[in-house]
C-alpha cells in the first residue's frame, strides 16, 4: 500500500494554453477523435437532436388526437409518426444518450486513461450514427404501405406480416431494418468495449467490489446488450431474407409465421427496457448518495439485485404476447418470470430509500430530478405489476395504458434520471455549471407536463382505447382525457426547450465549477473539469469504494469499514 | 374481512368513476370480463397499499432528513451506514411472499379462463379479420355476415357462451370488446379460440387493438346481445336468400357489372367475391364501413363513391361511376334488408 499514488497528486495543475484554431480544424479533430470523453459528447449531442426530433413527432401526434374525429394529419403520416418516433427514441436517443455517459463517466471513475478500445468506440459510434441517418433519409428515399408512405409506418415492433413485401411494398421498410441492423453493430461494439473496460482497464487497488455502482451497471447491461441484440440482428436478416430471397420465416402466406417474429422481437424487445433503465439505475446509484451525504446503503445488495434483473429479465420476454394465444402453461410461466424481477427491483427501491434515511439531503435541481425518478419509477413499477397478471393484461395489452405505463418508465423514469445526470456532470464535462435557476423553472415544468400527460394516458387505456390509433370515436368518453393529455405535452415541449436553452446559455456565462463541486467521492471528481484528454496526469490508486472520501475524511476513511472478507454489512461503530 | 370490504369499496368506486362509458373494463357483463376485473381488483388494492406505504416513506424521508444548512455552508457529515443484512433480507422475503400470493390468484383465473370446459349447445362463431373489417360465419347455422357479430343473451343459471373460431386473412389484427372479454389477437395462418357468455342483452363496443395498417382506427367491433327469440329470428332472416326487387333492377346491374362482384357476395346473384364483406342482408346493419358510418343511403353512396371519404387507407377502391349509376346502385343496396 506503500506506494499508492494519493489522489491529489492526479491533479495537473498546467494550464493548457489552447491556441484559437480554425472550424475545419476543430471538426477534423472531432471526427477523427478516438478519445473516450469526446465520443461520449458526440453520442450525448447525436442522441439531443434525435431527443428533440421524436420529441417533435409526439407532439404532432398529440395534437392530432387532443380531439376526436380530427384531421390535422392523414392516417398515413400518423403510423409514419409513431414508427419513427418509437424506434427514434428507442434506437437513436436512448441507447445512444446512454452508451455517450457510460463512454465518457467509466474510463474517469476506474481511474483510466480511455476505454479499452479506443478505435472500435470511435467505430460503432460512427455506424450507429449513420444507422440513424439512414433511418431519417427514408424520409427522402422510401415509400411505405402500398407505396403511401415514405418513412417507416410499420410501428417500432414491426410485426409480421405487415413488413412483408405484398403489404408493404416500396422501401421504408428496409430503411428500418437497415439502420437497425447498422445502430445493432455499433451497439455490440461498444458493449463489448464497455465489459473489456470495467474488467480489464481499472486502477490500482479498484477491486471488482470496489467498483463504483454506475460501472456494475453499466457492466450488466452491456453483457445483456449481447444477448438481447443478437435475436434482433438475426431476424432483421430473416426479414430482408423474406423481403428480396424469396424465405418465407415470417411469410404467413406461405406457411411462415407471424408469432415467430414476435419472439424474436421481444427476446430483444424486454431485457432492451431493462438495458435502457440499468444506466438511470446507475446514475442513481451515484447522485442520490451524494447527495445524502451519505454512502450507498447495501453495496453488495445493489449489485446482486443488478446482476438478478439482467438474468431475469432475459426470460420475461413473452409477457408482450399475452394476447398471443401461447395457452394457459406459457402464460402462467411468463407471469412467475415477470412478477420475480419486480423483487430486485423492489430491492433497489428500498435501497435507494434506506441511502436517504438518515442523510443530509441536499435538494439541488439533480437532486429534484433524481427524487421524481424515484417517485415515478415506483408507479411504473407498479402499474408494471398490474400488467404482469395475465388476465388484467388481456385487458391493458395494445390499450393507452400500456402506452402509459412504458412512457412513465421511459420518461418519468430514464429521463428524468437523465436529466438530473446532465445537471450533475456537465460541471465535469463543460467546466461550468447548469444555472439552477433555469433548472428549477425545468424541474417544475417538466413535472407539471409530465404528470398532465402521462397520469392522465392511464385511463383511456382501462376506457377501451387502443393505441395506434390516428383518431378515434366521439362517443367513447376518450376526448377530455386526450385533452389532458394533450396539453401537458406543451408543458414538456416548453421545459425541454428551456433546458436546451439552460445548457447553450451556462457553457458561456455558467459559474466556473472547479474540480469538485458537488463534494463527492468517485474518482471524475479528482481531475479537472474538464478533464484533460489524459484524464490523469498520475493513475490514482484506490483503497476503499469512495476514494475522494478516504481523503476528505482521513481520520475515519471508508477503507476502514470495507474489507474483502465483509464488503458492506458492516456498521460503522 | 377488512381488505374483502375495501375490495368492494375499490369495485364500486372504480366502475362508476367512468360514468357509462361504452368501452370501460370495469364494467364488465360477461364471466371472463367479470373475472378479470375480480383479479384486477385485487391487484389495485395490492399495488395501491404499496404505493401508500412507500411514497409515504418517501415523504416522510425527504421533509424529515433535509438539509438545513444555508447555501454554501458546510455542514458535518451525517454517520455513514453501509447497509443491514437483516432490514435488507426483510425487504426481499416480503416482496417474494407478495408475488407469491399474486401469481396463485393469476394462475387460477388464467386456467378457468383459457381451460373452461365447452358445453355441447355452446354456439360457434368464426371471425375473420380483414384489412380493415370483420367476417363472422356461423358454420352450423349458414350464416354469413359482418361487422356486427350477433349472439345470444347467455342466462347465469344455464349458460349459453359463444365460442369464436379466429384467423386473419391478411395481418395480425385483435379482437377486443372491453365490456365482453380480454383481447385474443387473430393472427394469419394461425387459430386462435376465445369465448364470451354476455348476462345482458345490448350492443358492445370494441376494436381492432393490433395495429394492423393504415386504417386500424377504423377497423370497430360491434356485438349485439339478443334474447334468444330475437337471435333466431336474426339467424333465420340472415338465412333468407338476398331481396329481389325489381324496381332496382337497375342498380342490381350495374353491381354485376362492374368490379363490386369481384370482392363482395350477394347470395343468389353473380357476385360471389370473398376478399370484402358478404352484402347479402347489408340493409339489415346498423353501419357500414366497419361501423365508421350509420348506414345510410347517402353515406353508402359517399363510400360507394369513393371509400376514402370516411376510410382513408381502405382496399376498396373508388368505384367511378357517374351520378346515375352512383344512385342506382345506392337504392339497389339499400333494399337488400
Amino acid at each position: 500500500m506503500a506506494t499508492q499514488t494519493p489522489v491529489t497528486e492526479v491533479l495537473d495543475l498546467t494550464v493548457e494554453k489552447a491556441p484559437q484554431r480554425r472550424w475545419l480544424e476543430v471538426l477534423h479533430d472531432w471526427v477523427t477523435t478516438v478519445d473516450h470523453k469526446k465520443i461520449g459528447l458526440m453520442y450525448i449531442g447525436y442522441a439531443l437532436f434525435f431527443l428533440v426530433v421524436a420529441g417533435f413527432e409526439a407532439l404532432l401526434m398529440r395534437v392530432q388526437l387532443a380531439v376526436p374525429n380530427n384531421h390535422f394529419v392523414s392516417p398515413q403520416v400518423f403510423n409514419r409518426l409513431f414508427t419513427m418516433h418509437g424506434t427514434t427514441m428507442v434506437f437513436f436517443v436512448g441507447m445512444p444518450i446512454l452508451f455517450g455517459f457510460g463512454n465518457y463517466l467509466i474510463p474517469l471513475m476506474i481511474g483510466a486513461r480511455d476505454m479499452a478500445f479506443p478505435r472500435l468506440n470511435a467505430f460503432s459510434f460512427w455506424i450507429s450514427a449513420f444507422g440513424g441517418l439512414l433511418l431519417y433519409f427514408s424520409y427522402f428515399g422510401g415509400s411505405g404501405l402500398y407505396g403511401a408512405g415514405s418513412a417507416p409506418d410499420v410501428g417500432w415492433f414491426a410485426y409480421a406480416p405487415l413488413t412483408a413485401q405484398v403489404f408493404s411494398p416500396g422501401h421504408s421498410t428496409d430503411y428500418w431494418t437497415l439502420s437497425l441492423l447498422l445502430t445493432g453493430i455499433g451497439t455490440i461494439g461498444t458493449s463489448l468495449n464497455i465489459v473489456a473496460t470495467a474488467i480489464c482497464m481499472r486502477c490500482p487497488g479498484m477491486k471488482m467490489s470496489r467498483l463504483p455502482l454506475l460501472v456494475w451497471l453499466y457492466l450488466v447491461t452491456s453483457c445483456m446488450v449481447f444477448v438481447a441484440v443478437s435475436p434482433l440482428t438475426a431476424a432483421q436478416i430473416m426479414l430482408m431474407l423474406d423481403r428480396y430471397l424469396g424465405s418465407h420465416f415470417f411469410d404467413t402466406q406461405a406457411g411462415g409465421s407471424a408469432v415467430l417474429w414476435m419472439h424474436f422481437f421481444w427476446i430483444f424487445g424486454h431485457p432492451e427496457v431493462y438495458i435502457l433503465i440499468l444506466p438511470a439505475f446507475a446514475f442513481a446509484n451515484e447522485i442520490i448518495p451524494v447527495f445524502s451525504r451519505k454512502a450507498i446503503f447495501g453495496y453488495p445488495a445493489m449489485v446482486a439485485a443488478s446482476v438478478g434483473i439482467g438474468f431475469i429479465s432475459l426470460s420475461v420476454w413473452a409477457h408482450h404476447m399475452f394476447a398471443v394465444g401461447m395457452g394457459p402453461g406459457a402464460n402462467t410461466f411468463f407471469v412467475l418470470a415477470t412478477m420475480a424481477v419486480s423483487v430486485p427491483t423492489g430491492i433497489k427501491i428500498f435501497n435507494w430509500l434506506a441511502t436517504l434515511w438518515g442523510g443530509k439531503i441536499r435538494f439541488t435541481v439533480s437532486m429534484m430530478f433524481a427524487v421524481g425518478f424515484l417517485f415515478q419509477f415506483l408507479i411504473a413499477g407498479l402499474t408494471g405489476i398490474m400488467l404482469s397478471v395475465a388476465p388484467f393484461d388481456w385487458q391493458l395489452t395494445g390499450s393507452y395504458f400500456v402506452v402509459a405505463h412504458f412512457h412513465y418508465v421511459l420518461v418519468g423514469a430514464i429521463l428524468f434520471m437523465l436529466f438530473s445526470a446532465f445537471y450533475y456532470w456537465y460541471p465535469k464535462m463543460s467546466g461550468r455549471m447548469l444555472s439552477e435557476t433555469m433548472g428549477k423553472w425545468h424541474f417544475w415544468l417538466f413535472l407539471i407536463g409530465f404528470h398532465l400527460t402521462f397520469d392522465f394516458m392511464h385511463v383511456p387505456g382501462l376506457l377501451g382505447m387502443p393505441r395506434r390509433i390516428y383518431t378515434y370515436e366521439a362517443d367513447r368518453g376518450w376526448m377530455i382525457w386526450n385533452m389532458v393529455v394533450s396539453s401537458g405535452a406543451i408543458f414538456q415541449t416548453i421545459a425541454t426547450l428551456l433546458f436546451v436553452y439552460n445548457m447553450v446559455w451556462s457553457y458561456f456565462k455558467g459559474e466556473v465549477a472547479g474540480a469538485d463541486p458537488w463534494d463527492a467521492w468517485t474518482l471524475e471528481w479528482s481531475t479537472t473539469s474538464p478533464p484533460a484528454t489524459y484524464n490523469f496526469a498520475k493513475i490514482p490508486s484506490v483503497a476503499s469504494r469512495r476514494p475522494l472520501w478516504d481523503l476528505k475524511h482521513p481520520e475515519d476513511p471508508d477503507s476502514h469499514y470495507e474489507t474483502t472478507e465483509k464488503p458492506g454489512g458492516e456498521e460503522r461503530p | 374481512m377488512f381488505a374483502c370490504h375495501g375490495l368492494y369499496d375499490l369495485a364500486v368506486i372504480v366502475s362508476t368513476a367512468f360514468g357509462d362509458n361504452p368501452t370501460n373494463i370495469f364494467a364488465p357483463v360477461g364471466t371472463p370480463a367479470h373475472s378479470v376485473f375480480g383479479l384486477s381488483m385485487l391487484v389495485l388494492w395490492i399495488t395501491g397499499a404499496i404505493f401508500v406505504l412507500v411514497a409515504g416513506i418517501l415523504l416522510y424521508v425527504l421533509v424529515r432528513y433535509r438539509s438545513r444548512a444555508a447555501d454554501g455552508v458546510t455542514e458535518q457529515e451525517p454517520p455513514q451506514i453501509y447497509g443491514s443484512n437483516q432490514i435488507e433480507l426483510a425487504w426481499t422475503v416480503i416482496p417474494i411472499l407478495i408475488v407469491v400470493m399474486l401469481f396463485l390468484a393469476t394462475a387460477r383465473v388464467i386456467y378457468t379462463t383459457e381451460h373452461a370446459p365447452k358445453p355441447a349447445d355452446a354456439l360457434d362463431v368464426t371471425v375473420i379479420g380483414h384489412q380493415f373489417w370483420w367476417e363472422y360465419s356461423y358454420p352450423a347455422l349458414g350464416v354469413v355476415t359482418a361487422n356486427e357479430l350477433h349472439v345470444p343473451v347467455s342466462d347465469p343459471k344455464h349458460m349459453l357462451p359463444t365460442y369464436l373460431t379466429m384467423s386473419s386473412a391478411d395481418t395480425d389484427h385483435s379482437f377486443w370488446v372491453p365490456r365482453l372479454a380480454g383481447k385474443t389477437d387473430v393472427i394469419p395462418n394461425r387459430v386462435n379460440t376465445m369465448w364470451i357468455d354476455p348476462q345482458e342483452t345490448g350492443l358492445y363496443l370494441g376494436q381492432c387493438a393490433q395495429y394492423c395498417g393504415v386504417q386500424h382506427a377504423k377497423m370497430l367491433i360491434r356485438v349485439y346481445v339478443d334474447t334468444p327469440a330475437a337471435f333466431d329470428a336474426w339467424v333465420a332472416h340472415q338465412r333468407q336468400p338476398a331481396v329481389e326487387d325489381s324496381r332496382v333492377a337497375e342498380g342490381r346491374a350495374v353491381f354485376e357489372h362492374n368490379a363490386c362482384i369481384s370482392c363482395h357476395t350477394i347470395r343468389g346473384t353473380v357476385a360471389t367475391g370473398r376478399f370484402g364483406p358478404d352484402l347479402t342482408h347489408v340493409a339489415s346493419r346498423d353501419t357500414i364501413a366497419s361501423g365508421a358510418v350509420p348506414n345510410t343511403a347517402a353515406n353508402i353512396r359517399s363510400f360507394v363513391d369513393n371509400p376514402e371519404n370516411f376510410k382513408p387507407g381502405a382496399l376498396m377502391p373508388p368505384m367511378h361511376l357517374d351520378s346515375h349509376d352512383l344512385d342506382a346502385v345506392t337504392a339497389y343496396l339499400t333494399t337488400l334488408k
